[in-house]
C-alpha cells in the first residue's frame, strides 16, 4: 500500500529525515512513534504531497507521490482522509457543513444524500444533534470527532492521523483510540498514524515504527516494541530521559 | 557582505511576494469558469465587501464632496467663478476621490479582514486541511473574493461619484450661495464620459489589487497570532500603497 523508500528530507539547514525506509501493508495500522521534532508530521506531509524528498521515493499504490503532478496529486488525496493535530475544521461552517464538504466538491450526489452520509459518518464518531453547531461550540474532544467523520466521508482507503491525542486527557485519548480501532475494523483502510503517546500505540497499532534522529530504528508489534533490546526503544516508552533528549 | 546578503535577500523576497500576488490573482480569475457551483460564496463575499461597506463610503463620499465644494467654492467666489464649482467637484469625486476613497475604504474594511481570516485558517491548518481533502484553496477561497471585489468596487465608486457630488452640491447651495441649477448644470455640461470610466478602471484595478494582495499575504502567514497580525498589517500597507501606486498611472496613461 505504501513504500517509503530511503526519504532524505532537509529542513532550515537540519536533515530532519535521514533515509527512511517503511512499508505498510494494505489494511494496516501502522503506528509511527517518536519524541518531538524529530519528523513524524515532515513524514506524513510527505505522503499526503505536501513535500517532496530531497532524494528517494514515495509510492502509494505503486504510484511516486513525489513525481505526481497537481492534479493527479488531488485525485490521489481524494482517497485519503486526514486527521490533523488540530482539529482543523473551517469554523466559519457548520459541523454539517464541514462534515459534507468533500462529498459536496467531489462526488455530485444530491443534497439529500450528502445530508444521509453525513449524519451517519457522524453517528459512526458517536455524536448527534450537533448537525447545526459551530465547530466553536464544541469541545476539542467532540471537534477532534468531527474531524475523524469528515476525514472518513470520503470512504478513503488510506488513513493519516497526526497526533491524534494531542489536547485530550487520557480517557478521551482511549475513546479516541477505539474509535480509530473500530472504524478500521468496519471499513478496513490501511492507516499510518504518528504520535508521541505509548498508551495510543498499543491501542491501535498493528506494528509500530520508532523515528529517532531522522531514521527508524525499530519496527514491530506493539509486544515486539515492548519487548526491543533497542535501548532508545526502551527510554522512548518508559519516558526516560536519554543525552539526545 | 553580510550586508549586501541582507539587502539581496530582502529584494528577493519582495519580488518573490509581488510576483506570487500576480500568480494567485490569475489563478482567481482563472477559477471563474467555476462560478455558478460558488455562487453563494461570491454573493457572501458581494455582500460582505460591497453592501456592508456601503454606508461608510458614502460618509466619507459625501463629506469628501462637501469639503472639495467648500475650498474651492470660496477660492472661486473671489474671481466670481463660483459657477464652475459643479464642474470642480464632479471632475475631482469622478476622477479621483471616488474610487480612491472607495478602495481605500475597502481596503482597511475588507482587505484586512480577509488577510486576518485567511492567515487564521493557514495556521490552524484549515488550509492544509483542505488540500488534504483535495480541494484546492485558490479556487475556494481566493476566487470567490477576487471576483466579489471585481464587482464591487466599481458599484461602490458610482455611488460614491453620486453621493459626494450631492454632498458637493449641497454645500454649494447652503454655505457658497449659487443654485443647484448652476451647479448641476456645471456637473453635466462639463463631466466626459472619460471621466467616468477611468473612475471605473481604477476601480476595477484597485478591486484586483486588494483582493490579490490580502488573499497572499493571508495565504502565507507565518505560524502564531504575530504572524496573523503581520499578515493584516502587510497587507494594508502593501494594498494602500498599490491604490496609490496604480492610481498615478491610470491618471498618466488617460490623461
Amino acid at each position: 500500500m505504501i513504500q517509503i523508500e530511503n526519504v532524505w528530507k532537509e529542513m532550515g539547514g537540519e536533515e530532519v529525515l535521514r533515509g527512511i525506509t517503511l512499508e505498510v501493508k494494505a489494511g494496516e495500522l501502522m503506528v509511527v512513534i517518536g519524541g518531538s521534532g524529530v519528523g513524524k508530521s515532515v513524514l506524513l506531509k510527505h505522503i499526503i504531497g505536501f513535500l517532496r524528498p530531497d532524494s528517494g521515493d514515495v509510492l502509494v499504490d505503486g504510484v511516486s507521490i513525489p513525481n505526481c503532478s497537481r492534479k493527479e496529486l488531488y485525485e490521489i488525496r481524494k482517497g485519503y482522509g486526514v486527521v490533523f493535530q488540530s482539529p482543523a475544521l473551517l469554523q466559519s461552517l457548520t459541523i454539517e457543513d464541514n462534515v459534507a464538504l468533500p462529498l459536496q466538491e467531489h462526488s455530485g450526489f444530491p443534497d439529500d444524500t450528502i445530508r444521509e452520509i453525513v449524519r451517519d459518518r457522524l453517528h459512526w464518531v458517536k455524536l448527534r444533534g450537533v448537525e447545526r453547531k459551530l465547530p466553536s461550540e464544541l469541545s476539542g474532544g467532540m471537534q477532534k470527532r468531527v474531524s475523524l467523520a469528515r476525514a472518513l466521508v470520503m470512504d478513503p482507503r488510506l488513513m493519516l492521523f497526526d497526533e491524534p491525542a494531542t489536547g485530550l486527557d487520557p480517557i478521551l485519548t482511549a475513546a479516541i483510540g477505539q474509535l480509530i480501532v473500530d472504524l478500521h475494523a468496519r471499513i478496513g483502510f490501511s492507516s499510518i498514524a504518528v504520535t508521541h503517546n505509548m498508551n495510543l500505540a498499543y491501542l491501535i497499532g498493528d506494528r509500530i515504527a520508532m523515528l529517532y534522529n531522522g531514521r527508524i530504528i525499530e519496527v514491530g508489534t506493539p509486544e515486539e516494541i515492548r519487548r526491543s533490546a533497542e535501548p532508545l526503544v526502551q527510554e522512548f516508552i518508559h519516558g526516560i530521559p536519554n543525552e539526545g533528549s | 557582505m553580510n550586508l549586501i546578503e541582507k539587502t539581496g535577500g530582502k529584494i528577493l523576497d519582495s519580488l518573490q511576494g509581488v510576483g506570487g500576488t500576480i500568480v494567485l490573482l490569475f489563478r482567481g480569475l482563472y477559477w471563474f469558469k467555476t462560478a455558478v457551483k460558488y455562487r453563494v460564496s461570491i454573493f457572501d463575499q458581494m455582500l460582505l465587501c460591497g453592501v456592508e461597506s456601503m454606508p461608510v463610503v458614502m460618509v466619507v463620499a459625501i463629506f469628501s464632496g462637501m469639503v472639495v465644494a467648500l475650498q474651492t467654492g470660496h477660492e472661486l467666489a473671489r474671481f466670481q467663478l463660483e459657477g464652475t464649482i459643479g464642474n470642480i467637484v464632479a471632475a475631482s469625486i469622478c476622477r479621483e476621490m471616488g474610487p480612491v476613497f472607495a478602495a481605500i475604504i475597502v481596503a482597511g474594511r475588507v482587505g484586512s479582514a480577509m488577510a486576518a481570516q485567511l492567515g487564521t485558517m493557514k495556521v490552524s491548518e484549515e488550509i492544509d486541511a483542505l488540500e488534504a481533502m483535495a480541494i484546492n484553496p485558490v479556487r475556494y477561497l481566493v476566487m470567490p473574493r477576487v471576483w466579489a471585489l471585481l464587482f464591487m468596487l466599481p458599484i461602490l465608486t458610482i455611488f460614491a461619484d453620486l453621493v459626494g457630488i450631492l454632498g458637493g452640491g449641497m454645500v454649494s447651495r447652503l454655505q457658497i450661495g449659487i443654485s443647484y441649477y448652476t451647479f448641476f448644470d456645471g456637473v453635466m455640461n462639463n463631466l466626459e464620459i472619460k471621466d467616468i470610466y477611468v473612475g471605473m478602471v481604477k476601480a476595477v484595478v484597485f478591486g484586483l489589487t486588494i483582493a490579490a494582495v490580502s488573499c497572499y499575504q493571508g495565504l502565507n502567514a507565518k505560524a502564531g497570532a504575530r504572524g496573523v497580525g503581520r499578515a493584516t498589517t502587510r497587507s494594508l500597507v502593501f494594498s494602500f500603497l498599490s491604490i496609490l501606486i496604480f492610481d498615478y498611472f491610470i491618471t498618466a496613461i488617460f490623461y
